[in-house]
């Protein structure tokens, strides 16, 4: 750090220049102005700094003090991120209310832990144990479903020299005293800070061979991701990015959810924050909240803070990554990020590339994207981080840069479909233009653990659905009618999958959350019916006579019908498309 | 001390730089005065040492490099606030012009207002009944809710916006109702037709308007919505109103901001408009909301015209990432004589699954509007293959149909301006039109709603018994 002292020298909207030494470092953070504004440094010429700031910046005057901090821009990580909600550089939004009131006020220089709160630690070394990077030192119950592990951070071996009683410490105490090979001694308490551009290490990367289960049966039987994937969800306003999001975070089998409301709604965040509160995980019946991270950066906020918030979110998970758990994170939207980007890039006269995004957006993509991941932690153990991108496509139209560039780096692809959104078909992912993949990394993992016919069912319904797609072509032309039976079979079969297997009901308490048995019990039955009613439509039996028996229909609603808990129901299911089968083979024998 | 800086360094389009300025802080209002006593007021939005430079409200006609004094006030762009605010008129920047005087202010708040913490929101589940059809049934309004009506050029939305404002009510009637009125460059006869129905309906005390007309400045344009946004958070949240604020035309703003933003000599983005187009309208939507522990709430229903008709132009688009929801009004339908002319499938409303349905307005409702979404798109379908191989080649269910097709848009949705139905008219309505369609056509509706709803041949009594092409 230098003497230099720095003033500012110029204004434009979140982008400052400011004058003074030659002391500042590109991403270094500073406090800007009289109220100390955080803001980080992007560019550096002789004599002539330029910063961002992520907070209004009106107010600000040439010749007031700009402070340097001397390190890049980089948040608290420590016990207290679960269960709580952030802004997009990490300061705590409940914190600023109690603050500044319903208004987000300026200049809140708030750590992002509570300093009062106080845990209770167990020490997990002794004096004179060697520890080196991502050996745990201490751990505490963060909540009631969370152990928080604290981890000798990256860079640091030596041996412990001291150590606190176990009992209740806060964020600030020391707990363990290690001294490294020069001799200096190191403090560990129990948060730690990271710069959030910065990956954080991992011993190595793991081959990905395991789904993350949504419950959300398009997802996990057609186009699943696996866990330590990465995932995008492309779709125009309105075609239910934001439900997807909010479902997967809700069901889906992570151990930890950081969601991250990037440049969204700020109702949207309200209800995130209330319905995560009151629902109950599945697996051990405590409040989701209890295992969520939530970072709200609303549309109306600092539009730099907005692009820092992914890397805060990145940051936060990759923490908990290290702790052995896996990760999900959930960023809506990216295209969001991609604007203020652009925006800044904008501010900073910088030459655009396409659609006026700077030449980069590419390469900040992948950075993020590439920090998904399943590794061998430090501390030897698995964990993950999962991440799923909405992109807000203008005008829906998937050909713009930010999809287009997204596509490169993730592997699963949910394309929404307004037309979808339209019939109220959800969720809109549409089944001829996503992908996933993973199929073929998974299909180990779905053999051992649901069963060895899942994966060939899933690729009848695929091959279903597409021959389905053929078809319409022709009906769009001249009717269903005409349809050689067997291929108005498909066509009815097709629309049972549609509707009864894709189309899923999140405010249905049954039908929100299906796990994979019975998904693969619901292709069955499906399944059964056509191949029984093929063997009819050989015979020149008509398919209409099937269809009067309801057993169609019936089966559409099956999904409301059989709760997670006891699939019994199924072979009630199963006899009806017997019977019905039965019925009709007899009347015509 | 009054220090004032005498003339100018450049002048450019509505912008107006000076030199050798001191303690001059970024968004700063400043006064210009001009040598016949004229006074323009200005904005700072750039400094670069001891350069400033200013937008100028009114325009940048007849100032010269030195015929200007400027006066830099100290203070960001604020306006005057007071509960006397209902029943006046102001201009687009705040000013009173009904010949009443001036406001006597009982606090005045920058107009760029603040975000609303998250934590802080109080997320909005009570529905507003408009009284439309189309719009309780399928779209329902909620308050607090951001919902825009997506028009076109020489549509209806005007008298759609005005039968809004007439008929909102909100189930328990107790309140405080207050209408914000921002009109950004619309025609005067406009703003004549908001006034007057305003005073048909009895409300002119409740409402405050802003009017910029077409040929008003465009940078005033700019400050309209904010000073409407802070008349109407004043009132919600310090007085405990209920604030419908309706902002009419918001593709005039979005073009005064590529004016301004161009002469500004920024990087354009989509059609010409600058890449913070998001981030300025969210700015203004994202000021609709209600907050935990006050009374009020701030209802916002801003009116666009899409132009070309075209849904995917960056106004409409970015303007659908930000608002809960949109009301499309469609062309076709105005052409057959349907008013309103909603086009329902592409209408939406966010916030509406959480503030209907048990315990909000009637259980079977959500059943009942994913119903009509789902068949009304399969009524597109069979109206599709109906114009290939012709209407008599069409299966009897596709017949079915666009017979439910033509019967909902000329009961359901069409209904007279003047026309108020219950919630209960809507959603039994609804069910009898459904009953057109064969039961093992619903899909969307369990066994149990449709035993108590569903009753064979009740649509005969609608009169839509004819042959459905007659319509």
């Amino acid at each position: 750090m230098t003497q230099d002292s720095y003033t500012i020298h110029g204004v434009n909207g979140p982008v400052v220049t400011v004058t003074g030494g030659r002391g500042l470092a590109m991403m270094d953070m500073v406090h800007v102005g009289a109220e100390g504004l955080i803001g980080e440094v992007v560019r550096v010429e002789d004599g002539l700094t330029t910063v961002q700031v992520y907070e209004d910046t009106a107010g600000l005057m040439p010749g007031q003090p700009v402070v340097p901090l001397g390190a890049p821009m980089s948040i608290e990580l420590g016990p207290g991120l679960l269960h709580n909600i952030f802004d997009g550089i990490a300061r705590p939004l409940e914190v600023i209310q109690a603050r500044s009131g319903p208004f987000i006020g300026r200049g809140l220089n708030l750590p992002s832990l509570d300093r009062a709160r106080k845990w209770q630690v167990t020490l997990s070394v002794r004096p004179g144990d060697e520890v080196g990077p991502g050996t745990e030192y201490a751990s505490c119950p963060e909540t009631a479903v969370i152990t928080h592990r604290c981890r000798v951070p990256a860079g640091l071996a030596g041996q412990v020299t001291w150590t606190a009683q176990p009992g209740e410490y806060t964020v600030e105490e020391p707990l363990v005293e290690v001294t490294d090979r020069r001799g200096t001694v190191h403090r560990l308490t129990l948060s730690q800070r990271w710069p959030i551009r910065t990956p954080r290490p991992a011993a190595e990367r793991l081959p990905i061979s395991r789904p993350l289960l949504t419950g959300q049966r398009i997802i996990d039987t057609l186009f699943p991701v696996g866990k330590g994937g990465a995932a995008a969800i492309p779709g125009p306003f309105g075609a239910g990015k934001t439900m997807t999001q909010h479902q997967l975070a809700k069901w889906s089998d992570a151990d930890i959810i950081v969601y991250l409301g990037c440049g969204e709604r700020g109702n949207e965040m309200t209800q995130a924050l209330e319905e995560f509160s009151q629902l109950l995980d599945p697996r051990n019946q405590r409040p989701l909240m209890e295992r969520t991270i939530l970072i709200a950066n609303t549309s109306n906020m600092p539009v730099a803070a907005r692009e820092a918030s992914v890397y805060t979110g990145m940051t936060m998970a990759e923490y908990y990554r290290d702790m052995g758990y896996h990760v999900a994170l959930m960023a809506d939207s990216t295209s969001r990020w991609a604007e203020a980007l652009r925006e800044i890039s904008g501010r900073l006269e910088e030459m655009p590339a396409e659609e006026g995004f700077p030449a980069y957006l590419a390469s900040r993509l992948a950075e993020f994207y590439e920090r998904a991941g399943c590794v061998r932690t430090l501390g030897g153990e698995e964990g993950s981080v999962t991440v799923i991108g909405a992109v807000s496509p203008q005008g829906g139209d998937f050909s713009e840069p930010v999809t287009q560039n997204t596509k490169r780096y993730v592997r699963t692809f949910w394309g929404l479909d307004r037309s979808l959104a339209y019939a109220r078909h959800f969720p809109s992912i549409n089944w001829l233009t996503s992908y996933s993949e993973y199929t073929n990394d998974l299909k180990g993992w779905y053999d051992a653990n649901v069963g060895a016919d899942f994966v060939p069912c899933r690729q009848r319904i695929s091959n279903l659905l597409q021959e389905e797609a053929k078809l319409m072509e022709i009906v769009k032309l001249i009717g269903a009618d005409i349809l050689p039976e067997e291929q108005k079979l498909i066509m009815e079969t097709a629309r049972l999958i549609r509707v009864g297997f894709l189309q899923q009901n999140a405010y249905h308490a049954i039908d929100t959350y299906v796990p994979l048995s019975k998904q693969l019990r619901m292709m069955e039955l499906i399944l059964r019916l056509y191949d029984g009613a093929r063997a009819l439509t050989a015979r020149a039996i008509p398919l209409s006579q099937l269809k009067a028996t309801g057993i169609f229909d019936q089966l559409a609603k099956m999904k409301y019908q059989v709760p997670n808990e006891d699939q019994s129901g199924f072979d009630d299911y199963q006899r009806q498309i017997d019977q019905a089968l039965e019925q009709v083979s007899r009347a015509n024998s | 001390m009054r220090l004032e800086y005498i003339g100018l360094s450049e002048l450019s389009g509505s912008l107006i730089a000076l030199e050798g300025v001191e303690g001059v802080a970024y968004d700063e209002m400043a006064e210009a005065t001009l040598d016949k006593g004229e006074r323009r007021w200005g904005r700072v939005i750039l400094l670069d040492g001891d350069r400033a430079v200013l937008q100028v409200f009114e325009g940048t006609r007849g100032i010269s490099l030195e015929n200007a004094r400027t006066h830099f006030t100290g203070k960001s762009m604020d306006m005057a606030l007071s509960r006397e605010m209902l029943g006046r008129v102001f201009d687009g920047a705040g000013r009173p012009i009904d010949g009443l005087g001036e406001l006597f202010p009982e606090t005045r708040r920058n107009i760029n207002g603040a975000a609303i913490n998250p934590v802080s929101r109080q997320y909005p589940r009570s529905c507003i009944y408009t009284g439309i059809s189309a719009i309780d049934g399928c779209a329902t309004l909620i308050r607090g809710q951001k919902l825009p009506i997506f028009s076109g050029s020489g549509m209806c939305h005007n008298e759609l916006a005005a039968q809004i404002v007439r008929q909102a009510r909100v189930a328990e009637q107790e309140e405080d109702f207050a209408i914000v009125f921002a009109a950004m460059g619309v025609k005067n006869d406009t703003a004549e037709f908001f006034r007057r129905n305003f005073e048909e309906a009895g409300a002119l005390q409740r409402v405050v308007m802003f009017l910029n007309l077409a040929s008003d400045p465009i940078i005033e344009r700019i400050l309209t919505p904010r000073c409407a946004l802070t008349a109407a958070e004043y009132l919600a949240f310090d007085y405990g109103y209920h604030v419908l604020v309706i902002l009419t035309d918001m593709t005039s703003y979005c073009e005064a901001v590529r004016e301004f933003s161009s002469s500004k000599g920024e990087i354009p983005s989509r059609k010409g408009f600058p890449a913070y187009l998001y981030s300025d309208l969210a700015s203004l939507y994202e000021r609709a909301g209600m907050i935990q522990g006050r009374k009020g709430s701030v209802t916002q229903v801003p009116v666009l015209t899409m132009p070309n008709d075209d849904i995917t132009h960056p106004i409409p688009d970015l303007t659908g990432y930000i608002t809960e929801g949109q009301i499309v009004l469609d062309r076709s339908m105005e052409q057959k004589g349907i008013y309103p002319p909603v086009a329902i499938l592409p209408s939406l409303s966010r916030l509406m699954k959480d503030g209907i349905g048990e315990g909000f307005t009637r259980a079977d409702h959500p059943d009942l509007s994913n119903q009509l979404f789902a068949s009304y798109s399969k009524v597109q379908e069979a109206r599709s293959l109906a114009s290939v191989i012709g209407e008599d080649e069409l299966s009897d269910t596709d017949k079915r149909y666009l017979q439910f097709g033509e019967a909902f848009e000329r009961h359901f949705i069409r209904q007279d301006a003047g026309e108020e139905r219950t919630m209960e008219q809507t959603l039994d309505l609804g069910w009898k039109l459904l009953t057109i369609l064969p039961r093992s056509e619903l899909d969307r509706v369990d066994a149990k709603t449709l035993d108590a709803h569903y009753a064979e041949g009740a649509w005969e009594d609608l009169g839509t018994g004819e042959s459905p092409r007659t319509a």
